[in-house]
C-alpha cells in the first residue's frame, strides 16, 4: 500500500493483476470482504469500496449467498485497458528521463530491443 | 441519510478566558471507525468528554442518538470512554475491572475479556496499581473491546504498550469491528499506524476542525513537489501551500489537493519529484504551525510536532 492513492483503489488494483497474471481465474471466488480487511488490515468499508470499483467495472459479479467471482472475459478486458494505458503510465515518463540523460528515441528502441532479447 | 448516532452544533467549551473547544459542528455516523487527531491541547479530550457527558457545553448542543447525554442513563450505558490515564479504585485488580464492567455494558463479552487478557499477557490477580504502564494501559484496551458498545471512545489508549500489543489491539479491533459494527473513535498520536483502519478523519487544532473527511478522500489529497526553487514557485502557482522547507538553491513545498495525470506529467517533464503526504505528515503540515498572532514560520514547526 502507498499512500498517494486512495487504498480501494489499491485493493481492487491488486485483485486486478491476480486477474491479469492468472493467479485469480475467470469464474474464481475472490475472497470476501472481512478476508481482504483482515489481510491487509484496512477497514472493512474500505475493502467494500474496492470490490465495489470491481462489481462496477463487470470484473467481478455477486452470485448470491455465495461471494464474488471473477466473471467470464475480465482477463481481456483487463488487458486492454491496461494497454491503453500503458504509453502515459509507462512509455511518457520513460521518454521524459531519456531525455534529461540525452538518450536519443533511437538508442532507446536499440535498448528496448536488447533487453527483450536477454529477457 | 440515516440520522447521525452523535451530532455536535455550535459546541464550544471555555475556561475562563481559554477557548478550549470553539465552536465545532460535526457528526458520527453508526458503524464506522474514526478518527480524531491534533496535538496535545488540540480540545481532542474536552470533545470527547462533552460527548459522553463529562463535562457541559459551554455552549451549542451534543445530540447523542437524538438526545443530550447528560444524565441520560440509556445513551451512557451504550457508550465507552477509555481514558488516556484512565483511573480505578485503588484496591481493585484487573479482575475486579472486568467483572464490574458487565455491570456497566450491556454487551460485555466476558469470553473476550479473558482471551484479550491471556494475549495481552496481564496478570489479573495483580492489585491495578502494582501494573506497568503498559499492563494498565491494557487493562482500559480490553475494556473498550469487550463492552462492544455502539459509541466507543479510545482516547490515547496505549500509552506504554509495547509494538507487538499494539498491533494486536488493532487486530481485535478490526476483527470485533468486522463482526459486531459499532461507531469507535480513536484518538492517538500515532496516525501512520492507524492510518488504514480509519474510515474518516477529523483533524482538530486550537479547538477548531481543520478537516472533516473520508480517509479515502485525504489519502493522495496532498503531494510534496521537490526541486530547483524557482521551478518549484512555477509549478506551484495557484495551489494552495501547506508546507515549505529549502536547502540551498532547493526547495520542497507541500501543496492540498489531489495533483491530475496532466500535472503529474508536468512536473516530470519539469524534473520535479513528487512524494505522496501521508497521513501522519499532512496533520503535522497543517497543525504544525506556530499559535495564532504569532509568526507564522513553515518548516521549521514541524519537528516538534513530530515528536
Amino acid at each position: 500500500m502507498d499512500d498517494s492513492r486512495p487504498i480501494f483503489i489499491q485493493i481492487a488494483e491488486k485483485v486486478e493483476n491476480d486477474i491479469i497474471e492468472g493467479t485469480l481465474p475467470e469464474e474464481e471466488q475472490i475472497p470476501s470482504i472481512n478476508e481482504f480487511a483482515a489481510f491487509y488490515r484496512i477497514n472493512p468499508a474500505t475493502a467494500l469500496k474496492g470490490v465495489n470499483r470491481l462489481v462496477d467495472d463487470g470484473i467481478v459479479a455477486k452470485r448470491r449467498g455465495i461471494g464474488m467471482f471473477v466473471t467470464k472475459g475480465a482477463r481481456n478486458r483487463l488487458i486492454k485497458r491496461r494497454q491503453e494505458r500503458f504509453a502515459a503510465e509507462y512509455v511518457q515518463p520513460l521518454i521524459i528521463e531519456a531525455q534529461k540523460l540525452g538518450i536519443s528515441i533511437d538508442d532507446l528502441a536499440g535498448m528496448l530491443r536488447a533487453e527483450r532479447i536477454d529477457a | 441519510m440515516s440520522t447521525p448516532l452523535v451530532r455536535a452544533s455550535g459546541l464550544t467549551k471555555s475556561y475562563g478566558g481559554m477557548t478550549a473547544v470553539d465552536s465545532v459542528d460535526f457528526s458520527l455516523e453508526e458503524g464506522r471507525i474514526y478518527g480524531l487527531l491534533g496535538r496535545n491541547g488540540a480540545g481532542k479530550t474536552t470533545i470527547m468528554q462533552m460527548l459522553t457527558g463529562q463535562l457541559f457545553p459551554t455552549s451549542g448542543t451534543v445530540e447523542i442518538m437524538g438526545r443530550e447525554p447528560a444524565e441520560n442513563a440509556e445513551a451512557l450505558r451504550r457508550m465507552c470512554f477509555i481514558a488516556e490515564s484512565q483511573r480505578y479504585p485503588d484496591s481493585f485488580s484487573a479482575r475486579h475491572v472486568f467483572k464490574a464492567a458487565r455491570w456497566f455494558f450491556e454487551n460485555w463479552d466476558a469470553e473476550f475479556a479473558e482471551q484479550l487478557t491471556a494475549e495481552f499477557r496481564l496478570p489479573l490477580k495483580r492489585p491495578i496499581k502494582k501494573l506497568s504502564r503498559g499492563q494498565l494501559s491494557s487493562v482500559g484496551v480490553i475494556v473498550g473491546l469487550a463492552s462492544r458498545a455502539p459509541l466507543t471512545f479510545f482516547d490515547e489508549p496505549y500509552l506504554g504498550l509495547d509494538a507487538v500489543a499494539r498491533h494486536l489491539f488493532y487486530d481485535r479491533l478490526l476483527e470485533d469491528y468486522t463482526e459486531h459494527p459499532r461507531t469507535v473513535v480513536l484518538s492517538t498520536h500515532l496516525i501512520d499506524e492507524v492510518a488504514k483502519l480509519l474510515e474518516h478523519v477529523i483533524i482538530i487544532d486550537q479547538g477548531r476542525i481543520l478537516l472533516d473527511q473520508d480517509a479515502d478522500e485525504v489519502r493522495g489529497s496532498a503531494t510534496t513537489v521537490a526541486g530547483p526553487q524557482r521551478t518549484v514557485d512555477s509549478f506551484i502557482v495557484g495551489r494552495s501551500v501547506i508546507g515549505r522547507e529549502g536547502l540551498g538553491g532547493l526547495s520542497s513545498v507541500t501543496v492540498q489537493g489531489r495533483l491530475s495525470q496532466p500535472d503529474r506529467v508536468q512536473a516530470a517533464e519539469l524534473g520535479l519529484e513528487l512524494a505522496p503526504v501521508s497521513l501522519q505528515q499532512l496533520v503535522i503540515h497543517l497543525t504544525g504551525s506556530a499559535p495564532e498572532g504569532a509568526a507564522n514560520t513553515y518548516g521549521n514547526s514541524s519537528k516538534e510536532a513530530a515528536a
